[in-house]
């Protein structure tokens, strides 16, 4: 048995478990935490580079051959949203440190980060739609309390939101999974690839692809179903809404992406197109949205909406390279969004507020930190020669070569938007004179502890910047994979034998 | 037996639904737990229901002989109703913090967070 692949998951359990038996002792946990973010990212590389060099690998659990016994498969699809969950868990480990406070810390804070962690990789792994659902869950359930924990008002009215539309989501999307049982009588999605080409209605197929469409929708935040977003991510402390905008709502687009690739690909002309109009609306109505607001957290939820749709835009489009775009874009976004997240929170250490309003003079104080925060901004707006340049290029390349101009128009026009919001954060926070005195931080480790992780994700911004090239290689092929199902339901299914 | 339980399904989903459009965070938790139960006996239906034959393999036989009740929808929804009521004793301890730190159960008044 190949136990790379079990490791991701089993790394967080047990970190989360051991942090746990050292409930009273928070120095405890904290080493334990780092620890296992440390291990995870590891073994996380491990498992990128082993499928990378061998192709898919997938272990039956309990040796039940394929379609009966419960799948754990890495594709390299999974194998890089897996890496990329490590490198977050890492650098928000690291910037835990500092930043939580002792009461959340000896609430379980240390435990719940790694038991979402667990969660996260969980879904990027499994091969079967229930064991998806259940991740989900765990995910979900490790996210509930890591919402709440601290107990603010606004964090209350946040996890409200969100936590009613998240189980409206996990209700249809059990629905779906009962009803494609029905259907198909398997649930393996390597099985139920092959099996749904048999169906003798398909539009009953269709039905249960929109079914689909709709639950994981809400995960991904996508129009019209993404409201819980802002109203619940700028509600936490910042280390939770990092980790947050970074995994959570890609685990929904993953799942967006899995099965719209594997198992939904008989109607493309109805289901895609669905999805690449819905792609353009999310990317205005997100935008539109960041536009008018004032507050450094919440332009930033709002910006995950915006970027959604340009992750679900490749999978619209539906062309090899536009899916290259996508899983590139994923890459890109989630190291640059949570490295936004991360910056506004030391902003917020700093000055103690959120309102850009209130904000200024960053600049003349902290030019270090202004350029950190420049780097992830112009990324995220797609200026040269940043990660997120590569990103859009890509997918407007793959829309123009399928004659999408609208939907390419639309990303070139919210390119724009996003990059006038950035400098607006960029104007107020840092550059305007303020009448407001930054105090000299606390004490150098604190600080470095906050800094490490920023520095670490802006260099691999501008790294994936600079060398594009193995990255979109990397892409590249995933996308491959996921365009040409074969090897993936050769590996699930014949490595039973 | 389908049709009857096809009807309670709808009827627990139109319940469930009309519930969470209200106003009340007693009532929004009643819906969800409508909700999550409409999903399980929808699992249950499809599943396809067997009368009175239990999936065990005869003395002797090496496989099942058809018909018989398939048991992985039942154990579907074992998990799902294990994890619906985790979740749903999370969400009523939630709902009662957020009423205690609010002050009040009406969603309308819970719009500080919102844009």
């Amino acid at each position: 048995m190949n136990v790379l692949l079990v490791l991701p998951i089993l790394i967080p359990l047990v970190t989360a478990v051991a942090a746990l038996l050292a409930w009273r002792w928070r120095r405890v946990q904290r080493w334990m935490s780092v620890l296992g973010a440390t291990a995870l990212l590891f073994v996380a590389l491990r498992l990128l580079t082993s499928v990378w060099r061998d192709g898919i690998q997938a272990v039956q659990m309990g040796s039940w051959p394929a379609p009966f016994g419960i799948t754990v498969v890495a594709d390299l699809f999974s194998a890089i949203m897996v890496a990329l969950a490590g490198v977050m868990g890492f650098a928000v480990a690291i910037y835990s440190l500092s930043s939580m406070d002792a009461e959340r810390e000896s609430f379980g804070y240390y435990p719940l980060l790694h038991i979402l962690l667990m969660g996260v990789c969980g879904a990027f792994l499994t091969g079967d739609m229930f064991n998806l659902y259940v991740w989900f869950e765990v995910m979900l359930m490790a996210s509930f309390v890591l919402l709440v924990l601290g107990g603010e008002r606004a964090q209350m009215e946040g996890a409200i939101k969100y936590v009613t539309l998240n189980l409206m989501s996990s209700a249809l999307f059990l629905a779906a999974v009962g009803i494609l049982y029905g259907m198909a009588g398997t649930l393996n999605m390597a099985d139920l690839a092959e099996k749904l080409k048999n169906v003798h209605h398909p539009g009953l197929v269709t039905t249960l692809s929109m079914l689909f469409l709709i639950a994981f929708g809400i995960k991904a935040a996508v129009f019209p179903l993404f409201f819980w977003l802002p109203a619940s991510y700028h509600t936490p402390p910042v280390a939770v809404s990092a980790i947050f905008a970074g995994l959570l709502t890609k685990v929904g687009v993953y799942a967006l992406i899995r099965v719209f690739t594997l198992l939904f690909v008989h109607d493309v002309g109805y289901t895609h197109r669905l999805i690449l109009v819905v792609a353009g609306l999310t990317m205005i109505t997100g935008v539109l949205g960041a536009v008018a607001q004032n507050e450094f957290r919440r332009i930033l939820s709002f910006h995950i909406v915006s970027q959604i749709g340009y992750m679900i835009m490749g999978l619209g489009l539906f062309t090899p390279l536009a899916l290259a775009g996508s899983i590139f874009y994923i890459i890109h976004h989630i190291i640059v969004k949570t490295n936004l997240f991360l910056v506004s929170g030391v902003v917020h250490r700093l000055c103690g507020t959120y309102e850009l309003k209130k904000l200024g003079g960053l600049y003349q104080v902290y030019p270090g930190l202004a350029i950190l925060f420049m780097i992830p901004a112009l990324s995220l707006a797609g200026l040269p020669p940043l990660s997120g340049f590569w990103a859009k290029l890509t997918l407007v390349q793959a829309g123009l070569e399928i004659q999408q101009y609208e939907i390419v128009a639309v990303a070139l026009a919210v390119g724009m938007l996003t990059l006038f919001s950035m400098i607006k954060i960029w104007t107020e926070a840092f550059w305007k004179p303020s009448t407001l005195n930054p105090q000299p931080s606390d004490n150098r480790r604190r600080v470095l502890n906050l800094l490490f992780p920023i520095v670490l994700l802006a260099l691999l911004t501008v790294a994936i910047g600079l060398v594009a090239q193995p990255f979109f290689a990397l892409a590249e092929r995933a996308a491959d994979q996921l365009i040409n199902p074969e090897a993936y339901i050769r590996a699930v299914l014949a490595g039973t034998s | 037996m389908e049709t009857i339980l096809a009807v309670v399904i709808g009827a627990l989903y139109a319940t469930g639904i009309y519930m969470m459009l209200r106003r009340s965070l007693v009532k929004l938790i009643i819906g969800l737990g409508l909700l999550s139960n409409g999903a399980n006996l929808l699992i249950f239906t499809v599943g396809r229901l067997t009368r009175a034959r239990a999936p065990f393999i005869p003395e002797g036989a090496e496989t099942l002989t058809p018909p018989y009740a398939d048991p992985l929808p039942q154990a579907l929804i074992l998990t799902a109703i294990v994890i619906s009521f985790g979740v749903l004793g999370f969400a009523v301890v939630l709902f009662h913090r957020a009423y205690q730190t609010v002050g009040t159960d009406d969603l309308d008044e819970m719009k500080a967070t919102d844009t």
